[in-house]
């Protein structure tokens, strides 16, 4: 008699994959026209996969021999990841209509990586984590290339498939190190192997950075960001604001996973590394983007620069800094969706149009698509009161008061700030375009309502997250808690 | 009015206002015209209901007054607080008068987005009196840096034809100070624990740190005040926005810098301050030389009194950093009556640059003879501005200069220089404005001023005779929390003195 592990803690994933099977069968042997109703469908059991995340509340519960854990921190990020997912299968459903790309194998590839992207919150193993994370780049892979009859659209497809192999590569050969020289790939006995030892096995040092290494290739942190322009240029827009948002949380969850729980000893030798990825990623993000001229590799390049923050609370090495690193990719992903709903209503005759030229005088036109841009990139400029001034806070905040310790992280922090101030100036110039220059030609009137409703949810919490920040504050604290005591 | 959160209601009634100007609907000649009423009397009544905060204000203590509290971000030991001492007070009011004018003197100039000028004036209202009253430094935090989104905006839209340049040098130059400020703040909140200001104003920083933590707070308000050499985005800010902001971009938005090292620089970090007094005095003696010579070059008006602006803030820092009675209070009357007279300065090109369009000293001349009524108030204000005895500008001179001699004589000689040039240039455009030949036609059609613009100056009139006069009414109020400031301030740095003796 085998006896079975307990699924409880894992229902939620189950859930989706039952699910997202059934949908695709659904799918298949349903009449054309289907697709409509798969995405609808598809969002309303995102949201159920997210009652029973909140059902299960927020005790650590750890299944599968060891191999998947559930735990405050594993709640708050798939909330997330689950949120941001729905948000961009609504976004993608108008967009798949109109530009004949409405295939039912778009929602349900979304669901397939939404899927992944929970293992990979919830991955206590070597091995889990890599079954996670590659599910959702496989489905990922598919997604990107999904307008297959645009040459674009492949390129970026297999620029990503092949770079993503790499990194993969990488992260599997970090593993065998990690294996090799510890003996384990279970999270919890790597983490005690490490704490018994006086300094780190080398193996297990030189395999930890691979490991990081081939994550920094999933949130395109520098120098492991080369795919990221021309792949979100490439993708259909939706898919791209389905790349920007829910698998770089889930990438910078697994992150904060691996490196505070089975690494966390080890804080002195990685946070070197997360100091150099960090660094590299603010500053070439945010001078790379002046010069572009494409909406979608602008945002490419600020989303670099995001990530480049996001690992200065990382930087930190304390539960601060985590617990910044939450609240930042929270704001960052409501943002960066806000963000895409805009590009999705830049249309003109019918057709899309990425270069921000074509934005030149929407206050004239359109002006509460112009109000909600210009509050998206004042907050990504991080201009207070806005949320995004909110996100840099919390970050700049740990690594300040780590920096009491480390005094390098005096230099992390002005670098930070200074390349914050390069990045206003590119987001300066879409609100430039918007308000201060005359109109060449204007943009369709905005028909669909869902593109519009996630452009209004997204712009009141950018705009007054400062009148509420507590839950959120208070949720990313119990996550960050929640690592560091489990 | 006891009990009434008076300083939130001054604060964020402009932001109903701007609501209502967000509401109306209609036809766009009627949209215009409401707006412009709903506008005016928004500032009007908050006008009145700051001047209660002036009439309840107890100038007899240096505490905070009109105190409100409540929790904001309780885990993080971060609340909503508010209220002014004797430093602040005035300026609050500074902000709440110089608004309905604004919106007064923008009434026939904006034509286009007229709604969405008021909006971004009503906005611009809210932040800078509300960071002349936040007591916590997250609130004062993004109340500073706040003010950049409507003045970008105001300076971007509504503004002359190099106004994306101005806008963006504006944001950028502002925004890489504030953030190295950013960081000091958050310096400060982890050696105190919290972001309480009046917590952090008592707290003892070691001196090695108060270096780094004065510098960033310098690369903020150096900026903002202007000083030289970062004082470069001012006369593009000025001369590219409208009338109206160039008001309250001169009238308040100067005085941020100011107000920030009288309430943060010297008394939260008083040995560093101590340590860095002479690099202000240098800076502040080649802004009031350096820029007054650059005034006497310019050809364009607006751009003289950009640079007439810097001069006359390097009064402001030297005088408040010779920590003297008389030097401090001379900053902060100079302040005052430079948000005011330079403010009526720049409506007072408005008025010609309305009629002409155009800011070129060589178009105009001669005014005197069609223009009388535009010729008297042009003489109180550029005599202000010189500080002619009897008006505002000489009281603050006067106390700034007197303060600066009892600290440094070779400073107070050079400072006083500074009146001579500042003679000169203001005569000379005056001169040439206003007396001479009557040789352009276009010039000479222009009308007098009009009712609605003599309702703009007769205030800004009254009160610069007012200071001039009877000074005692603004001197009163701030004495007390002065007084106190130099008093902390010295014994910082006997304590500190000593612990030196102590250790040898």
């Amino acid at each position: 008699m085998v006896e079975l592990p307990a699924f409880l803690p894992a229902l939620p994933e189950l859930f989706l994959a039952v699910s997202t099977m059934a949908l695709l069968m659904f799918g298949v042997f349903g009449s054309d026209g289907t697709a409509r109703l798969v995405g609808q469908i598809a969002v309303v059991v995102l949201l159920c996969t997210g009652l029973l995340v909140i059902g299960h509340g927020t005790e650590r519960a750890v299944t599968f021999n060891g191999m998947f854990v559930m735990d405050g921190f594993g709640a708050y990020m798939k909330v997330l990841v689950l949120i941001g997912s729905a948000l961009s299968i609504i976004l993608a459903q108008g967009y798949a209509e109109r530009e004949h790309m409405n295939r039912f194998e778009l929602p349900v590839l979304m669901l397939f990586a939404t899927l992944g992207m929970l293992l990979m919150v919830s991955a206590n193993d070597l091995i889990s984590l890599y079954v996670g994370l590659e599910t959702q780049s496989l489905a990922l892979y598919v997604v990107a290339a999904f307008r297959r009859d645009h040459a674009k659209s492949s390129e970026a497809g297999l620029k990503y498939f092949v770079l993503g192999a790499l990194s993969s590569g990488l992260l599997l050969y970090g593993a065998s190190l990690i294996y090799g020289f510890g003996g384990t790939t279970q999270f919890d006995r790597i983490a005690g192997l490490i704490a018994a030892s006086p300094t780190p096995p080398v193996g297990v040092v030189v395999g930890m950075v691979f490991a990081v290494a081939g994550l920094a290739f999933k949130i395109s942190a520098v120098p492991f960001h080369m795919w990221t322009p021309d792949v979100y240029e490439g993708a259909p827009t939706p898919v791209t604001a389905f790349f920007a948002a829910a698998p770089k949380v889930a990438a910078v969850a697994l992150i904060l996973r691996l490196l505070d729980g089975p690494f966390g000893h080890m804080v002195e030798q990685w946070s070197q590394v997360i100091f150099a990825l960090s660094l590299a990623s603010m500053v070439l993000g945010s001078f790379a983007a002046i010069q572009q001229t494409n909406i979608k590799r602008l945002m490419a390049y600020s989303s670099i620069a995001n990530m480049g923050f996001a690992l200065l609370g990382l930087a930190a090495g304390t539960e601060q800094g985590t617990r910044g690193v939450v609240v930042y990719m929270t704001i960052y992903m409501v943002m960066t969706i806000g963000t895409f709903a805009v590009i999705l209503c830049m249309k003109q005759h019918g057709r899309m149009v990425e270069d921000i030229r074509q934005l030149a005088g929407l206050s004239r036109s359109h002006p509460l698509m112009a109000l909600g841009t210009a509050i998206f990139m004042f907050s990504l400029a991080g201009i207070p009161p806005l949320a995004g001034f909110f996100g840099k806070l919390y970050v700049f905040l740990a690594v300040i008061e780590a920096a009491a310790k480390h005094s390098e992280l005096y230099i992390l922090a002005v670098f930070g700030v200074l390349s914050s101030v390069v990045g206003a100036f590119y987001y300066l110039r879409v609100v430039k375009l918007i308000y201060f220059d005359d109109p060449i030609e204007t943009f369709d009137r905005q028909s669909d309502d869902s593109i519009a409703a996630v452009l209004v949810g997204t712009g009141l919490f950018t705009m007054f997250f400062f009148a509420f920040p507590v839950p959120v504050l208070n949720g990313a604290a119990a996550a960050a808690a929640a690592l560091f005591t489990g | 009015m006891a009990g009434w959160p008076i300083l939130s209601l001054t604060t964020f009634l402009p932001l109903v206002g701007a609501a209502f100007i967000l509401m109306i609907r209609g036809e766009p000649d009627v949209v215009i015209r409401n707006s412009r009423n709903v506008a005016l009397w928004t500032t009007l009544v908050t006008f009145l209901l700051s001047l209660f905060i002036w009439i309840n204000f107890d100038p007899t203590t240096a505490a905070f007054q009109m105190v409100e509290k409540a929790d904001w971000i309780p885990a993080f030991k971060i609340s909503y607080h508010m209220g002014v001492d004797g430093i602040s007070m005035l300026f609050v009011i500074l902000s709440t008068f110089l608004m309905p004018l604004c919106i007064l003197a923008s009434w026939d100039s904006i034509k286009v987005h007229v709604k969405e000028y008021m909006v971004a004036f009503l906005i611009l209202e809210t932040m800078m009196v509300g960071m002349f009253c936040a007591l916590d430094f997250l609130a004062f935090y993004m109340f500073f840096e706040g003010v950049l989104i409507p003045m970008f905006v105001i300076i971007g839209i509504w503004g002359g034809p190099r106004r994306v340049y101005s806008a963006f040098k504006f944001f950028l130059y502002t925004l890489l100070g504030s953030v190295l400020m950013l960081l000091a703040i958050l310096v400060i909140y982890f050696i105190t624990g919290t972001t309480d200001i009046p917590t952090a104003l008592a707290a003892k920083i070691s001196p090695s740190l108060q270096f780094w933590l004065w510098l960033a707070f310098f690369a903020s308000f150096a900026v903002k005040v202007p000083m030289w050499p970062v004082h470069t985005w001012l006369p593009d800010a000025h001369v590219e926005a409208p009338t109206a902001g160039s008001v309250i971009l001169a009238g308040v938005l100067l005085k941020m810098g100011g107000y920030g090292f009288l309430r943060f620089s010297i008394p939260m970090l008083p040995e560093a301050s101590a340590y860095f007094t002479p690099l202000i005095y240098t800076l502040g003696v080649i802004a009031i030389i350096y820029t007054s010579l650059v005034a006497l070059a310019q050809e364009d008006m607006k751009k003289l009194i950009a640079y007439s602006s810097v001069a006359h803030m390097g009064y402001v820092t030297i005088g408040m950093f010779t920590l003297t009675m008389q030097g401090v209070q001379g900053s902060i009357i100079q302040m005052l009556s430079h948000g005011v007279v330079s403010a009526a300065l720049f409506l007072i090109v408005g008025v010609v640059y309305d009629r002409l369009h155009s800011r070129d000293i060589a178009r105009y001349g001669g005014l005197v003879n069609n223009m009388p009524k535009y010729a008297v108030v042009f003489m109180v204000m550029m005599l202000a501005s010189v500080g002619l005895p009897g008006t505002s500008g000489f009281v603050g001179e006067f106390l700034v200069i007197i303060g600066t001699f009892q600290a440094n004589t070779w400073v107070a000689f050079l400072t006083a220089s500074g009146v001579v040039l500042g003679c000169t240039y203001m005569l000379w455009l005056y001169r040439r404005v206003i007396f001479g030949k009557l040789i352009h036609d276009d010039a000479r059609a222009m009308p007098d001023l009009s009712l609605r613009e003599i309702l703009v100056f007769a205030p800004l009139i009254v009160v610069v005779l007012w200071m001039g006069v009877y000074p005692s009414s603004f001197l009163n109020v701030t004495s007390a929390s002065v007084a106190n400031l130099i008093h902390n301030y010295q014994t910082a740095l006997a304590e500190s003195g000593a612990m030196v003796l102590a250790g040898r």
